[in-house]
């Protein structure tokens, strides 16, 4: 019997068949995904990662739902351009709080993983509103129904509870203060700022969208933008840390 | 018959136990409808509730229309095919893929031309994006899948459908799922992962729906008369069982609350990132290449009328394709913080995956081998023909992006949007009409199609339109990578980016218009299949057509 003959076994029994496809299509999977669960490099924990503050995950939320990851990356690749354009490249531990990730595949716009800081709060206001306002050659859409529409924060501590779960070190003190951390980092000189700051280190509170009235999505998704690539300090980042 | 006055009709267990759990499901879905946290949420819901409601309904009016005894397996010794469900696919795919392919052009116009986002939240390109790739992906794609797969397993097995309510639960249950994605990202429902937008519910349905999938089309094998499974069947089964495996491993989620449309991924940042890609890129393996080459292997040979070139080099190239695509997930994430060797492996088996599939290429393009005179003569075959053509080049293009150096310019470029659509718009679009063109009078038993003139204006037009597409992406993909990496003599980056994108303006508009032919074509289509269908000549006898010879 040939060699070639050998392979009636699996033409002929469609169930040697499927358990033949279902071996050979692990394999690769298996190999590339599993070591990303124990390897340093991959779960290095860098001194400033935080996880989201309520606020800023709701922002992030916004992020998500609006699918700006179909033209944003979020990922800096250590190449001199764009270490000069956008910044220190990316970490793997500054994701890793990221449910999804959100690394893009795409720049039809700027990277935005360093973006924090990058520009006022004013501008990024307008930008969302209407980006030809401030940048003429701009083919982004517009987004002005985020000032007028009130930020949903009823089932935010839920959200923080099933992170939680997945393991994001969120306290039960974190969950039960979600709704007065969002006021307080919406707002300017609010008094819970300082306890937020307590919780969450180096995040920023203030009135995002310029409306003191009331938390909008603009004031999260604004203070989501503002914090992105601002939590480690690079000037104190060791390199050679996770370097085995 | 002695029941046929209906005494003595039961339910049977499929139909009485898919009633059962569609009434259940209804009830759950008005309980969720009424407790929403959202009203997005709340629609959805209702459309479950509504979906069930009438599943239930049409099984029990199916039911009082149908005789007491079972459909006959065979009559006069020849099997009773069950076409209805394929039938419903190919229509469906047809139209899925002009709204998909309307969607892709209004995208490329935003692109092109700001303002047509209008402000509104419903169709501004981040939501819009994900329902045009979802259309023809999972849409088009998938409804051509469900045809051709119902279709070949039964004539390659010589055996009817298994199941009598399980084929139109898939193929109805299917569409179901497209309804809830695709309204969902209109409606702001996405998981943020890029070809898996639909959230937990909806992906729990398609689970159930899958699963009931794989269990028809295996059953079907189980009855065949044949004593070989024929290759086609391989390549549609290792899609089939691939896709529930990368569809469970990228969508394990923890919903906020079964009252939430929200949930969050149980793997986070790098891991999610590999796991994403390794469903991602396989998504493209497994659903767009491993099932495309099933109809490749059933078509093209039935088309010409000549048996597969290599039996020989499609084993070899079945086993070293599945085994490898899995592997080259990696390339989409090159230079990123995933581990370099991960990387490299991902690069490395990209590349040794160009073999396997010139393999496929080959054994398509050599069934011709003595029928290449019928290119002159007949456009389909020709459409198919060179959907193979695109595959080999888009299988070449693809192995040269992942070499890091490459990538390293296109990545995050209109270059992978041009590498994309040559392989979505010439190989998948073009063996799928392929496909249609032929099933199409064989299913309504028609002597042949409506016009061979308008099937040839289809590809003409379509193919300017593919050209224009995939140069204009090609130029402007370059361009930028080139442009983002530019350094004036005194050593600062020479443009902005907002002065990169500002040059793509040209380059979208062609692309734009590109788009426009392609749809063009798939209109042209549209109304000769139309025509095909409505005209009274009859096929003069549908076993007059050859039967497929099994691979030997």
């Amino acid at each position: 019997m040939s060699a070639w003959a050998k392979h009636q076994v699996f033409e002929k029994n469609s169930l040697i068949l499927l358990v033949g496809i279902l071996l050979v299509v692990a394999i690769g999977g298996l190999v590339e995904i599993v070591p990303l669960f124990y390897l340093k490099s991959t779960i290095e924990k860098v001194e400033g990662v935080r996880p989201y503050t309520p606020l800023e995950m709701a922002g992030r939320n916004i992020y998500v739902r609006e699918g700006c990851y179909n033209c944003h990356s979020q990922m800096v690749r250590p190449l001199r351009d764009e270490v000069e354009r956008y910044g220190h490249y990316s970490l793997a531990a500054e994701s890793m709080y990221d449910r999804p990730f959100q690394w893009g595949s795409k720049r039809t716009g700027p990277d935005l993983a360093r973006v924090g800081g990058k520009y006022s709060d004013e501008w990024q206001r307008a930008h969302l509103v209407n980006p030809r306002s401030v940048v003429p050659g701009s083919i982004m859409p517009g987004y002005p129904f985020l000032a007028e529409r009130e930020l949903d924060v009823k089932h935010i501590a839920q959200d923080l509870k099933v992170q939680a779960l997945l393991g994001v070190p969120y306290s039960d003190e974190m969950i039960a203060k979600v709704e007065t951390d969002i006021v307080a980092q919406a707002t300017v000189d609010d008094p819970g700022a300082a306890e937020l700051v307590k919780r969450y280190p180096k995040a920023i509170a203030r009135d995002f969208d310029g409306n003191p009235a009331r938390v909008t999505e603009m004031d999260a998704l604004i203070a989501y933008l503002q914090m992105l690539g601002t939590l480690v300090d690079f000037k104190t980042y060791d390199r050679k840390a996770n370097v085995r | 018959m002695a029941n046929a006055a209906g005494v003595g009709k039961t339910l049977t267990f499929g139909e009485g136990g898919t009633a059962a759990a569609l009434a259940a499901l209804a009830v759950l879905s008005i309980i969720i409808t009424a407790n929403a946290w959202t009203p997005e949420y709340g629609f959805h819901a209702f459309l479950f509730f509504l979906g069930s409601i009438a599943g239930v309904f049409a099984i029990f009016s199916r039911y009082h229309a149908r005789p007491a005894a079972p459909v006959a397996q065979e009559i006069d010794g020849k099997p009773n095919y069950n076409m209805g469900p394929v039938k419903f696919a190919t229509i469906a795919a047809m139209v899925w893929g002009i709204a998909g392919f309307l969607i892709g052009v209004v995208i490329a116009a935003q692109l092109t031309w700001p303002a047509l986002n209008f402000d509104l939240q419903w169709i501004n390109f981040g939501r819009m994006r994900p329902l045009h790739t979802s259309a023809v992906i999972f849409a088009f794609g998938g409804n051509v899948l469900l045809a051709t797969s119902f279709y070949v397993v039964q004539r390659t097995c010589h055996a009817r459908l298994a199941g009598s309510i399980a084929p139109w639960f898939v193929i109805l249950g299917y569409n179901f799922f497209i309804v809830i994605a695709g309204t969902g990202y209109l409606l702001g429902i996405t998981q943020g992962k890029e070809y898996a937008e639909p959230e937990w519910y909806a992906d729990l349905w398609l689970t159930v729906v899958w699963v009931v999938y794989l269990l028809v089309f295996l059953t079907t094998l189980w009855k065949r008369r044949e004593p070989h499974i024929y290759v086609a069947n391989w390549f549609y089964l290792a899609f089939i069982v691939t896709i529930a495996m990368l569809h469970l491993g990228n969508n394990a989620t923890i919903p906020v609350s079964i009252y939430s449309p929200k949930s969050y991924i149980v793997w986070s940042g790098v891991q999610d990132a590999m796991v994403q890609w390794w469903y991602g890129h396989n998504a493209v393996g497994f659903f767009l290449t491993a099932g495309f080459l099933a109809i490749m292997y059933y078509f093209v040979p039935k088309r010409a009328d000549r048996p597969v070139y290599s039996y020989r080099l499609s084993i070899v190239h079945f086993w070293a394709l599945i085994f490898l695509y899995i592997w080259a997930g990696p390339h989409h994430l090159h230079y990123t913080a995933l581990p370099d060797w991960a990387q490299t492996l991902g690069m490395v088996f990209s590349i040794i995956l160009w073999m396997p599939s010139w393999g496929g290429m080959i054994n398509g393009l050599m069934t011709l081998e003595g029928a290449w005179d019928k290119l002159r003569t007949d456009p389909v075959l020709r459409m198919m023909v060179v959907s193979v053509a695109f595959y080999g080049m888009s299988t070449f293009e693809g192995p040269l992006m992942s070499i890091k150096a490459v990538n390293s310019l296109s990545h995050y470029t209109d270059w992978t949007i041009g590498h994309v659509h040559s392989g979505a718009l010439g190989w998948v679009g073009y063996v799928s009409f392929g496909a249609i063109y032929c099933l199409v009078p064989w299913l309504w038993n028609r002597s042949r199609l409506y016009s061979l003139k308008l099937v040839n204006w289809h590809f003409w037009i379509s193919t300017i339109g593919i050209v224009l597409y995939i140069s204009a992406m090609w130029v402007a993909g370059i361009m930028q990578g080139l442009m983002w990496r530019a350094y004036t003599a005194l050593g600062f980056l020479e443009y902005s980016f907002i002065e990169t994108t500002e040059a793509m303006h040209g380059y979208y508009a062609i692309r734009t218009l590109g788009g426009l032919l392609f749809l063009t074509g798939a209109l042209i289509m549209a109304y000769n299949l139309w025509m095909t269908i409505r005209s009274s000549e009859l096929a003069e006898s549908a076993a007059a057509r050859p039967q497929m010879v099994p691979a030997e």
